[in-house]
């Protein structure tokens, strides 16, 4: 299982979903990513994004203005 | 009560009318999202959305006719009156003042999203009636599109789940 980062600070919708899905693709089943992101939309997004694809969003946090995210790739 | 299951949805399709720069945000930010989210998506271009599918794009937009437009500037939202859309180079301003804002924004451009599309295999259709009628040539357009009519697109929709036109 490896750990993968996406930094998706300063970009907007749909980037960073269209980003996350990109490296998502590339990894295999069980692996985490990281995501940080500046896009206040990005919380509901990955939210929604994960319920559909089956991919598990194992922790949404916000730290200041970053918002983090932690998929495991299913 | 709301269903809230959403699993059974995996296709989409979209008709594509327009192709002014803030319109061709829509189209290709949902079909994106959508093949991003395992969705089947097609994207039928007719009229005006067609030159979205032309190898250079030269995206422009007017003031003219909307009254909705307010553009941020100073901390305050300066309104484009319509008149003043009828003076030479304010479109052209309007156009490049949007394009200013969005890299500002990190908003992606419509080249960046349209890429996107292609290599999530969204499936791109140009209305052959519209290429007709306006003298374009397939070989104007990107690479991998498809060629098709009304009854293309209505095949297409009568098997997706959700069917949007912009």
């Amino acid at each position: 299982m490896a750990d993968h980062t996406l930094n998706a600070e300063g970009l907007n919708c749909p980037l960073p979903i269209l980003k996350a899905k990109k490296m998502l693709k590339g990894m295999a089943a069980g692996d985490i990513l990281n995501i940080t992101a500046t896009d206040p939309g990005s919380a509901a997004d990955f939210s929604a994004f994960c319920t559909h694809t089956g991919n598990e969003l194992m922790g949404s946090s916000t730290e200041g203005d970053i918002y983090k995210f932690q998929i495991k790739r299913a | 009560m709301l269903d809230t299951n959403l699993q059974n949805a995996n296709s989409m399709s979209i008709i594509v009318t327009k192709g002014s720069l803030d319109w061709a945000y829509p189209p290709f930010i949902l079909g994106t999202t959508a093949a991003a989210m395992d969705i089947d998506v097609t994207m039928f271009f007719t009229f005006y959305g067609l030159p979205l599918l032309k190898k250079k794009l030269d995206l422009k937009m007017t003031t003219l006719g909307n009254p909705a437009m307010e553009m941020p500037m100073a901390g305050m939202h300066m309104k484009m009156p319509n008149m003043v859309s009828m003076l030479p180079g304010v479109d052209r301003a309007a156009t490049t003042m949007m394009k200013n804002l969005m890299a500002k924004k990190g908003v992606a451009s419509i080249e960046d999203l349209r890429e996107a599309a292609v290599e999530s295999d969204v499936r791109m259709i140009a209305c052959q009636m519209t290429l007709d009628l306006f003298e374009y040539d397939k070989s104007d357009m990107i690479e991998g599109i498809e060629l098709g009519g009304a009854a293309t697109y209505m095949e297409v929709a009568s098997k997706s789940h959700i069917n949007l036109f912009i």
